[in-house]
């Protein structure tokens, strides 16, 4: 169920997003095959978080209620959680992460590029700041599913399944809902139809030049993220990166 | 103390205040001087760029008689960018400003087209490869044309990684002098 007006509504989806995955990516701090991929890993994740606070910040400000952009990330339980399904998920191994990451990427880059030029001045400021950001994020991550599908054997088996695993979640960035659907008319955002043309373009091309082949369109998931319905790997994630200030209440650095 | 309610201040009263200690408020010497402060404070993750030639201070002025900066954050998630605001705010105290205000501003997103010709020359000579070309001009999935060796000056290079030690730099390496070497990134 949708608790705010459709902006701060929207505003959470962006937020949210970008939390989930920058912490998903933070997993993979002291763990990374190498040293260079685990700076770009946290590069990438520290970007996201910037992003996360502007976003969340604004959010802040439209809800009033007393709460400030860290109460929002780390004082609100699953169901309050706004993200795409796909940023959730485990990271699994690096095709698993990799293929995730360039999916969230692609769509992540065309819903800025829209929103630079959003009837609404702030967040098409922070969106013009975010989008120069995830220009390079996209850049790595279609460069590595490149490689990694035309690699070697083994990495194409694991890009080959990790496309099994991961297209399904998405789903929600294939489609909008009334919410978006406002908005776009509205001039806010663009319509969620054009977004998922230009996601699958770019997905279908990087793909082709990687050797896979694009599924047929995932089918609906009874799951939404946009509602707060999420699998159930969110929770877990949620109880870690919340676990101190849930711990000591308003605990500062 | 006197109990109860304190009057409100005097717009005289409030000017008074927020003038530095020679007393003058907001004079455009003031202005410029605070400017010159300013090109001491260094870049804590790369020191030999000060704010202003880095392009991060976009205006210095005076308003309700305080000194107030706005500065840029370079990217979203800079993580030096409160340490950079305490720096600035401790330098302007130190030369007799009196509580000057920062304020961040996102727009125009801060871009490496303003970081100044000595700024670029700092960072070379740093061992820092400055940015090439301009940011405007960088489509999605082209990289930097000839990002030159900050030792030896050969552009006979190759990118190693795309994100380096901190947000702003990628990774190379000279294959003449085999030195690596930071980039400072186009965006
Ligand atoms: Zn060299």
């Amino acid at each position: 169920m949708n608790q705010y007006d459709d902006l701060s509504e929207y505003l959470l989806r962006l937020g949210d997003s970008a939390v989930v995955q920058g912490q998903r990516l933070c997993e993979w701090c002291g763990r990374a095959p190498a040293l260079e991929e685990e700076m770009a890993l946290m590069n990438v994740g520290l970007d996201l978080f910037g992003q996360a606070r502007n976003w969340l910040e604004f959010t802040a400000e439209r809800l009033d209620d007393g709460r400030s952009a860290d109460q929002l990330a780390f004082c609100r339980d699953e169901r309050a959680y706004r993200n795409l399904l796909l940023v959730e998920q485990p990271n699994g191994d690096f095709a698993v992460t990799m293929l995730k990451q360039f999916f969230y990427d692609a769509w992540h880059y065309h819903v800025l590029t829209a929103l630079k030029a959003s009837s609404d001045k702030r967040v098409a400021t922070i969106a013009a700041k975010a989008l120069k950001e995830v220009t390079y994020h996209l850049r790595r991550s279609s460069d590595w599913v490149q490689r990694l599908g035309d690699g070697t054997e083994e990495s194409h088996d694991r890009m080959v399944k990790a496309l099994d695993v991961v297209w399904r979640f998405t789903v929600e960035l294939m489609a909008g809902d009334e919410v978006e659907n406002r908005l776009a008319a509205a001039g806010v955002i663009a319509a969620p139809e054009l977004i998922a043309e230009q996601w699958l373009a770019t997905v279908s091309q990087v793909l082709e030049q990687a050797t896979l082949t694009v599924p047929p369109a995932a089918p609906s998931f009874y799951l939404s993220g946009r509602e707060g319905m999420h699998t159930e790997c969110l929770g877990v994630l949620l109880a870690e990166m919340q676990s101190l200030q849930r711990a000591y209440p308003d605990a500062v650095w | 103390m006197p109990s109860g309610e304190l009057p409100p201040l005097s717009a005289a009263v409030i000017e008074l205040i927020g003038s530095d200690r020679q007393g003058r408020a907001g004079s455009p010497e003031d202005i410029e001087r605070a400017w010159s402060v300013l090109a001491d404070v260094m870049d804590p993750e790369v020191p030999v760029i000060n704010v202003v030639d880095l392009g991060i201070v976009r205006d210095v002025r005076w308003s309700a008689g305080h000194l107030q900066v706005i500065v840029t954050p370079t990217y979203s998630g800079c993580p030096a960018t409160e340490f950079i605001e305490t720096l600035i705010e401790e330098a302007l105290t130190t030369a007799g400003f009196h509580q000057p205000v920062l304020k961040q501003q996102l727009d125009p997103a801060w871009t490496t087209d303003w970081i100044t010709a000595a700024g670029r020359e700092n960072l070379r000579a740093y061992g820092v490869a400055p940015p090439v070309g301009s940011a405007n001009k960088l489509s999605l999935l082209a990289t930097a044309s000839e990002i030159a060796c900050p030792q030896c000056g050969s552009v006979h290079t190759e990118r190693v990684s795309e994100f380096g030690s901190t947000a702003c730099k990628a990774l190379y390496r000279c294959l003449d002098c085999l030195e690596p070497f930071d980039y400072f990134k186009c965006i």
